[in-house]
């Protein structure tokens, strides 16, 4: 069984193919029922954003695996031919597709790393996945364990703490001078798109009061409706100062709209309350000389810039520290993708073991009729005892390495010296014809499945494949 | 006991020092936490080494600057403990125990195990020292507020966003904890000084006989009580409300070591 998934993102595909290649949500069902019909294909997850269209499936061989899965999606996009498609596209597969899940959910393969929405993207189509029992045991465990991991990167770094755009670096500044957003009152001058959204961010953020006022009073009041705020006449907006805790000012006029004078004056009639002034506008619309004025916090689009890039580092410091969570949850998940091998062969082993000793002891009590019952029962009961302690040694070995990074040459070795070839393989038991698919190959049946060697096969291929 | 109790108060203040000042320059959130398991293991010595203290010398002896600055370091920690409890500010143990670790070495520079058998007038003594360290401990944090508001609104105002930007809580938290700590210093310095002027009254027979502690301790008084209207009145508020905590806070040091220099050991 080989985890493995198939896709591209903004990393390795324009928008112009991600776009053709995003599967609407009303076709999810269906696309998610059809990935699971393709042969070798025993569990399916689709995960369709924005910025990246991933299928996650659980294969019985990796080769053709890969190959149905890229079937899969160019059946799915009809206008897209698989020769368009191949060249965005990666693979992974094992410990790297389950890595790769893990990033994609902490958001640290997001164009911009540390945003949230990814989380949800996956927590939906992990929804799908499951009312429509395309996802099984194994990617069950694996998604649930990315969306935990996802969430401790989120709680134990800072990672999406910070602004990383203009607009939410003035919500972040005003939280450093207000507290406590609710009381507050946004004076907003002029209607340009950045301020817009740093308005409507501040009201996310628990601003009630918001006054508008743009040259054209008609433009005031759609605005005013729309922030559910209050129009002010263009000539007064000297007047609201005053009244205004955060002001947002970002107009086209070609010079300053806001003087020294203006805010000195209002600050007096504050008494001292601080002042929070944003000027989104190029060319500035408030005099730079209102910065030293007692209580009155100007911050222009370079100051927020600047807070941004700053912003920007620190995530990428703590992405680092999300990296190494990353690698040590892969670790912890793929000892329980190993043990999983373990327990068939170990059921595999007690299952031969008692077939020889029950043909052995039919044999030879049919030859001694004249035991007593004691005696016979004396005869199978030293039979099991010493099939039981010849075994012990290799049952309490395979269960203690079945974590440990030689499990599988372990797992490998019983199944040859007990010859549990033609033993059941692995689990999980098939759903789909067996005889579809043969097994690779009768010695390492299943052993080492999630191990190394599949993983050095895939990476070699991938460096063939991979674009990036 | 007390002094075993009490020199390793001071060590694990020192030790809670250094860790809070690390804390200040270091992105690692650990170290605060650190600091406060040290900083509420000396709190918990700190009040064993007070009560032991206080049955040792029962009643009978004198309040001494000793014991004065060990309450006051305390009651600061206490403070402390209840903010941090209550809003997770973790940088003001950066600020508050530094500030209780100086107040507790002076204490020590004052230790003296002598005890004196004296009259029940000094109770009102006790009541005066109690509520004139209880007075000065908001003014303590009022000054803290005042630091951490100047500190916070040069780095806004010079668009330097550092660690410490980032530790800061917001201006107008800082202004309100400035104000609250005035408004309950204030009244419990106004009580101390009426329960001093009493005190007086009966050691030497006049309330006031404006001799230059008294009349700092007036002048502080005075001070404070013009800061509490300007703010409530005509906004004295944010910065300015800042500069004149700190140099209320500077005031009223002096008042101690003026009468530190003229009686040293004992307040008689």
């Amino acid at each position: 069984m080989h985890v493995i998934v198939v896709g591209l993102s903004h990393k390795t595909a324009p928008v112009e193919i991600r776009e053709k290649l995003a599967v609407p949500e009303s076709r999810l069902r269906e696309a998610l029922s059809r990935l699971c019909t393709y042969p070798g294909v025993r569990e399916g997850l689709l995960l369709s954003t924005c910025n990246r269209v991933e299928v996650y499936a659980v294969v019985e061989d990796l080769e053709s695996g890969y190959g149905r899965v890229q079937e899969f999606l160019a059946d799915t996009h009809l206008s897209l031919s698989s020769e368009h498609l191949t060249p965005h596209l990666y693979w992974h597969a094992g410990d790297r597709a389950i890595s790769h899940l893990f990033r994609v959910a902490s958001s640290l393969d997001s164009m911009i790393v540390g945003e949230s929405q990814i989380l949800g993207q996956i927590k939906d189509a992990f929804e799908v996945a499951l009312t429509h029992k395309a996802s099984g045991l194994l990617l069950n465990k694996i998604v649930k364990k990315a969306i935990s991991v996802a969430k401790r990167v989120r709680t134990e770094t800072k990672i999406a703490e910070t602004a990383v755009s203009v607009s939410y670096a003035a919500v972040e500044l005003a939280k450093k001078i207000f507290s406590n957003l609710t009381e507050k009152t946004v004076l907003l001058i002029g209607a340009g798109e950045m301020a817009k959204l740093a308005a409507r961010h501040l009201i996310a953020n628990g601003v009630r009061q918001v006054r508008i006022t743009t040259r054209n009073f008609q433009h005031g009041l759609e605005l005013a409706q729309k922030f559910n705020g209050t129009a002010v006449p263009f000539e007064d907006y000297k007047t609201e100062l005053a009244g205004a805790d955060i002001v947002l000012v970002s107009t086209g006029a070609s010079h300053y709209l806001i003087t020294a004078d203006d805010v000195q004056r209002a600050m007096r009639q504050r008494m001292s309350r601080p002042m929070f002034l944003i000027d989104i506008s190029v060319p500035r619309n408030i005099d730079p000389a209102v910065r030293p004025i007692d209580d009155a916090f100007l911050f222009d689009i370079d100051d927020l810039h600047m807070r941004v890039e700053q912003n920007r580092e620190d995530r990428l410091r703590e992405a680092a520290k999300a990296e190494q969570m990353v690698v040590e949850e892969v670790a912890v998940l793929g000892q329980w993708l190993q043990s999983l091998e373990v327990t068939p062969t170990i059921v595999a082993l007690r299952g031969r073991t008692e077939e020889i000793k029950r043909r052995e002891v039919e044999k030879v009590l049919a030859r001694l009729a004249h035991l007593s019952s004691e005696d016979r029962a004396a005869v199978e009961a030293l039979a099991s005892a010493i099939v039981n302690k010849m075994v012990h040694g290799t049952m309490v070995t395979l269960k203690a390495e079945a974590t440990s990074s030689s499990g599988a040459a372990y797992v490998d070795a019983a199944r040859r010296f007990f010859s549990l070839e033609d033993a059941p393989a692995a689990y999980p038991p098939a759903q789909t014809d067996v005889q579809d698919v043969p097994e690779e190959n009768g010695a390492g049946n299943g052993a080492n499945r999630f191990s190394g060697e599949a993983l050095v096969q895939h990476s070699t291929k991938e460096q063939g494949r991979r674009v990036s | 006991m007390s002094s075993v109790f009490f020199m390793l108060t001071m060590g694990l203040y020192f030790v809670s020092t250094v860790c809070y000042l690390a804390y200040l320059l270091r992105r690692a959130e650990t170290l605060s936490k650190v600091s406060l398991g040290i900083t509420a293991v000396g709190f918990a010595t700190h009040t064993v080494a007070l009560v032991a203290r206080m049955a040792d010398s029962s009643q009978a002896q004198l309040p001494t600057f000793h014991e004065a600055l060990s309450f006051f370091s305390w009651m600061l920690i206490l403070v402390f403990l209840a903010v941090e409890f209550r809003r997770q500010l973790h940088v003001l143990g950066s600020f508050i125990v530094p500030l209780a670790l100086v107040s507790l070495v002076t204490a020590a520079a004052f230790r003296s195990d002598e005890t004196s058998s004296l009259q029940p007038v000094f109770k009102t003594l006790w009541v005066h020292v109690t509520l004139s360290m209880l007075g000065t401990v908001g003014f303590a944090v009022a000054f803290v507020a005042g630091v951490m508001y100047l500190i916070q609104d040069g780095l806004l105002k010079s668009k330097r966003f550092n660690v410490l930007y980032a530790k800061l809580p917001a201006l107008d938290y800082l202004d309100h904890l400035n104000q609250q700590s005035i408004v309950m210093g204030f009244p419990l310095l106004t009580l101390g000084i009426i329960s001093g002027a009493f005190s007086a009254e009966i050691v030497r027979g006049s309330y006031v006989n404006w001799n230059p502690e008294q009349t700092w301790a007036m002048v502080t008084w005075g001070f404070y009580f013009a800061v509490l209207v300007g703010r409530l009145t005509i906004g004295w508020r944010a910065k300015r409300a800042a500069y004149l905590t700190i140099i209320g806070f500077a005031g009223v040091i002096l008042t101690l070591i003026g009468v530190v220099l003229k009686s040293h050991g004992s307040v008689s």
